[in-house]
């Protein structure tokens, strides 16, 4: 059998050479870095395999891993099903669409750093605008620079705050693509609404929302900027997040071999957890 | 020019092994159209690409787990990764 055209590659060739040049090539060094301990002057020794076996070893990754696995559960949990219900509650038609669109859209359109800068001025206990009205008005004890619990739930609200509007954005396609037929068809077998959302909705949605929660799920994996300016991982490490441990490592110590050590750990967790989900979405497609 | 990615041996031939095997597999897609498709015993529908993925991915577990809760050496794992590999080609 001959495959009729193969010019297609040819246009490819170009992208394959940028991602070569700016992910293939770094990324390779990651991997030799990993296996050496560096010095200056580009002095490196053989360190083999020792970088990770000390990492996997080690108290302080075992921690951030967990916190960072415990921030993406919570957020993909309250974000998920709240887009959901909001790209539910929006119109389908008429004034209010592009309204509503725009000011879901505003949120992610602030450059990450503004926002852990908008909340940190937000939240401050005595001069932010939530803090002084926990603490002195409701009376609320209420300091994200003191207490854990508070820091946690301040990173939590803000990363909702930032990005539920994708979750919405990409539920509302998917629902704005469902024919109006569906719905009549629905209407003349007096389907209650639950059973509306659950047969017709919930599949139609089902591609967008695959797309939605690996987005959702590999930034938020991946998060260093909001929570860093936000709290810098404290109050003590308390929300020090894998990728601060490892920007700590990597540019705050200097261990290059151990930060790439972890970038590679961190990168399998990031490959296998998004090749699974993506794997169990789409399973029944190929059917 | 290139001493800035201080490059080893046996990391390099780590590189050589998986771009040799997408070679191999390029070679194999151009003699055989269609990537071998089927599904296998984990009812995923896989091609061979994604059978090497899935090889490549699995051992790269099998030596984290090794070195996490075992440690070295390594001989175990490399056997296991290897019958991982096996199994990944001959039945998924």
């Amino acid at each position: 059998m001959k495959t009729p055209n193969q010019m297609g590659w040819l246009f490819v060739l170009p992208v394959v050479a940028l991602v070569a040049f700016n992910a293939l090539i770094p990324m390779m060094t990651v991997v030799n870095y990993s296996v050496q301990e560096t010095f200056g002057n580009n002095i490196f020794l053989w360190e083999g395999l020792g970088w990770f076996e000390k990492l996997l070893h080690s108290e302080r990754f075992h921690a951030a891993l967990g916190r960072q696995f415990l921030f993406t559960a919570i957020i993909l949990a309250i974000e998920v099903p709240l887009g959901v219900i909001i790209a539910l509650a929006m119109p389908r038609k008429g004034f209010w669409v592009p309204v509503c669109l725009v000011t879901m859209a505003l949120p992610m359109l602030i450059p990450w750093n503004v926002v852990g800068a908008m909340w940190n001025i937000f939240t401050l206990p005595d001069i932010g605008l939530l803090g002084y009205l926990m603490n002195s008005v409701l009376g609320v004890p209420y300091d994200m620079t003191q207490d854990p619990v508070a820091a946690w739930m301040t990173i939590i609200v803000m990363d909702v705050w930032h990005w539920t509007s994708l979750v919405v954005l990409l539920a509302y396609a998917g629902l704005v693509s469902i024919p109006d037929a569906y719905y009549q068809a629905a209407r003349i077998d007096g389907a209650s609404p639950w059973s509306v959302f659950r047969y017709i909705q919930l599949p139609k949605m089902k591609t967008v929302l695959t797309i939605a929660i690996l987005l959702r799920f590999m930034d938020s994996f991946n998060i260093y900027t909001e929570p860093f300016v936000l709290t810098g991982g404290g109050p003590g490490n308390s929300t020090t997040l894998l990728s601060i441990d490892l920007v700590k490592i990597a540019l705050g110590q200097f261990d290059l071999g151990p930060a790439a050590a972890m970038s590679l750990i961190y990168f399998a967790i990031t490959l296998l957890v998004s090749w699974l989900f993506y794997t169990l979405m789409t399973k029944d497609d190929s059917k | 020019m290139l001493s800035w990615m201080a490059w080893t041996w046996p990391t390099a031939f780590v590189f050589i092994g998986i771009f040799s095997a997408m070679g191999v597999l390029t070679l194999l897609e151009i003699r055989r159209p269609g990537g071998a498709e089927r599904k296998g015993i984990l009812r995923l529908t896989t091609t061979r690409g994604d059978r090497l993925f899935i090889t490549l991915l699995g051992s790269v577990y099998i030596f984290l787990a090794w070195l996490g809760l075992i440690g070295m050496p390594l001989w175990t794992p490399l056997g296991l990764a290897v019958l991982w590999g096996v199994f990944c080609f001959w039945k998924v």
